[in-house]
């Protein structure tokens, strides 16, 4: 995980403008007493290090233990034999299910990505009346409990005849993403300035062709940000997966928890494998993309 | 008339689709099912139609918020936020103050306590199940089995088996998931704050434990207020962790979310609806007021 160390913003040095006095003074004096607190500091955050990381060492340490290795006396210890049985077992069991992740994760992010990207221009750039009130009605669909809509929407995807598993998590994938990804976008291109889109408009060019050859361009980076947040969030949902399909025809995390229920108590070596391959796309994204990550996180917070 | 027309279709037709489908998945979906919650469907051959359906307007809710079972449920739910709230908050709150100030190694550290987030509640559930364990003694594993290792043996408990806090336990991997997003909430408002403010506090003479006292924290509430929010309705939500670690028939453990899974596995609809209902109105408490305040602040701007 270090190297997400590497892309984040250079530290900036202290500020040391200071006027001569005061700063020759706390040049001298405090040496001591500064590294005493930086030493401290250290500590206390390589400790937070350790105790964050202590459910990585378990997964990893257990998910290489034979099955004869699950005493609870060496449940802390190293295996006493490596062995990849665990990981091929959980790679036979998941392997179907990632496959269907990936297929409904790609289309769903991409399609939601799109379709928010033309509502936050429209909301970005078209004032009247109630503008405000439609885009906070929309956002609202974002906080929503699911828990309210999930018997009529059961209802629903079965009267529409869809067929059950990716092809309805696609769709509920994208319908429940719009609120997050039409936010993200809206509030990226209220930064645009005006007079790009005015110039678009006194060439002749209308909302559409406006959209495609002015707005879409610059919106790069806003498409990698919503794109990553809606593949992490697919990825690692449950709930619609739990209502809506079987471990049959589900994605990942459903297949993993009905993995891990299978082998209760008798094999966790298996399930913690089977954990850290269903976790380990979203991971790659975080690891590699971790500042457009970020990026996703801070918009879910309505900060624009 | 044309003018306006042409003013106003093509804006109009290109969020058209998004906003019909959010009308309907959301508001509409919302509307039946609090029809639905007005009915008594409670068995499987009404919800298919081959069994009379009659409505029996509020009763669902005064019966479920009279029963004990569903008060514990709520009562999980409470306990479960209070915890898991005060816990995301002080972490997050801590790990920003540490690395506010330029330190090496700063994106290590943040990387670090931010990766959980992007795990699933249900891989890490695989892994806090094993260290939740409630074994203790000869058999302890898990935590348990740590403790007994660094000599804190009074440490060990039965963690989610406890009837009345077993739900506590629960919120221990999720403030383990969520206290980095926290961090970088915070760190992002300790950026945000001018250096000539500090620099100017220090001029007058406050001290550390002024300058954060009086000048850092008053800036930093409108954050601390989102963030409580954000992790708020998460937690109001809570489903997929209890589902992996203590699954759904544990009652010691149970919150409104699970009940309207079990309900809907048993096909009683009606009550799965109404608990779905309930949750909305906890959450719109909630989130309402906190997009009321935003719409406000726009206007201002």
């Amino acid at each position: 995980m270090t190297a997400v160390a590497t892309p984040v913003e250079a530290q900036t040095p202290g500020s040391g403008s200071g006027s001569g006095a005061a700063g020759s003074r706390r040049q001298k004096k405090p040496v001591q007493r500064f590294s005493l607190g930086r030493t401290l500091r250290y500590a206390i955050l390589i400790l937070f290090v350790l105790i964050v990381l202590v459910p990585v060492y378990v997964l990893f340490v257990t998910s290489f233990k034979g099955a004869g290795d699950a005493a609870p006396s060496r449940a802390w210890n190293l295996p006493q034999v490596w062995t990849t049985e665990n990981w091929q077992a959980a790679w036979t069991a998941l392997s179907p299910a990632i496959l269907r992740t990936l297929q409904m994760v790609i289309p769903s992010a991409i399609i939601a990505a799109f379709l928010g990207s033309l509502n936050g221009f429209v909301l970005s750039r078209w004032t009247f009346r109630g503008a405000n009130l439609v885009f906070t009605l929309i956002l609202f669909g974002m906080f929503i409990p699911y828990q309210a809509v999930i018997i009529p929407l059961n209802q629903l995807v079965q009267d529409l005849n869809l067929p059950s598993g990716i092809p309805t998590l696609i769709l509920l994938h994208v319908i429940y993403g719009l609120p997050i990804t039409t936010l993200i976008f809206r509030n990226y291109y209220q930064t645009v300035p005006n007079e790009l889109i005015e110039a678009a408009r006194v060439d002749g060019a209308g909302m559409l062709r406006t959209y495609w050859s002015i707005v879409l361009p610059i919106s790069i980076p806003s498409f990698v940000v919503v794109l990553i947040w809606q593949f992490t969030s697919a990825w690692n949902d449950f709930l619609f997966a739990v209502f809506f399909s079987s471990s049959q025809n589900g994605p990942v995390t459903l297949a993993l928890n009905n993995l891990a229920n299978g082998a209760l108590l008798q094999n966790y070596g298996v399930s913690m494998a089977g954990a850290l391959f269903a976790s380990l796309p979203t991971l790659i994204v975080y690891i590699l993309l971790g500042k457009y990550f970020m990026g996703g996180l801070m918009s879910g917070s309505v900060k624009g | 008339m044309i003018q306006s027309a042409r003013r106003w279709g093509p804006p109009l037709l290109l969020v058209a689709p998004s906003l019909i489908l959010v009308g309907v998945f959301v508001y509409g979906l919302i509307g039946i099912n609090f029809s639905t919650s007005t009915t008594d469907m409670h068995k499987a051959a009404q919800s298919t139609g081959q069994a009379p359906v009659s409505r029996v307007g509020f009763q669902n809710y005064l019966d479920l918020l009279a029963s004990p079972e569903f008060q514990h449920s709520l009562m999980n739910l409470l306990i479960y936020t209070v915890v898991f709230l005060v816990g995301t908050m002080v972490v997050g709150f801590v790990w920003a103050w540490l690395l506010d100030k330029p330190i090496k190694g700063e994106g290590f550290f943040r990387a670090v306590y931010l990766f959980p987030m992007a795990v699933s509640f249900v891989a890490s559930g695989v892994v806090w199940r094993w260290l939740l364990n409630s074994n203790q003694g000869e058999n302890a594993s898990g935590l348990n089995r740590l403790f007994q290792m660094i000599g804190l043996d009074a440490l060990q408990n039965n963690w989610w088996n406890n009837v009345t806090f077993g739900i506590a336990a629960i919120a221990i991997p999720a403030i383990w998931q969520l206290s980095g997003y926290v961090m970088a909430l915070f760190l992002a408002g300790f950026r945000g704050i001018p250096d000539e403010l500090r620099e100017a506090a220090r001029m007058d003479g406050a001290n550390e434990w002024k300058l954060y006292r009086h000048v850092l924290f008053p800036q930093l509430t409108p954050i601390a207020l989102s963030a409580l929010i954000i992790v708020g309705h998460m937690s109001l939500k809570a489903f997929d962790l209890i589902m992996s670690i203590s699954k759904p028939s544990n009652y010691q453990t149970k919150v409104p979310a699970v009940d309207m899974y079990v309900f809907k596995s048993s096909f009683d609809y009606a009550n799965a609806a109404a608990v779905g209902a309930i949750l909305l109105v906890i959450v719109a408490f909630v989130i309402v007021p906190y997009l009321i305040s935003l719409n406000r602040k726009e206007k201002i701007r």
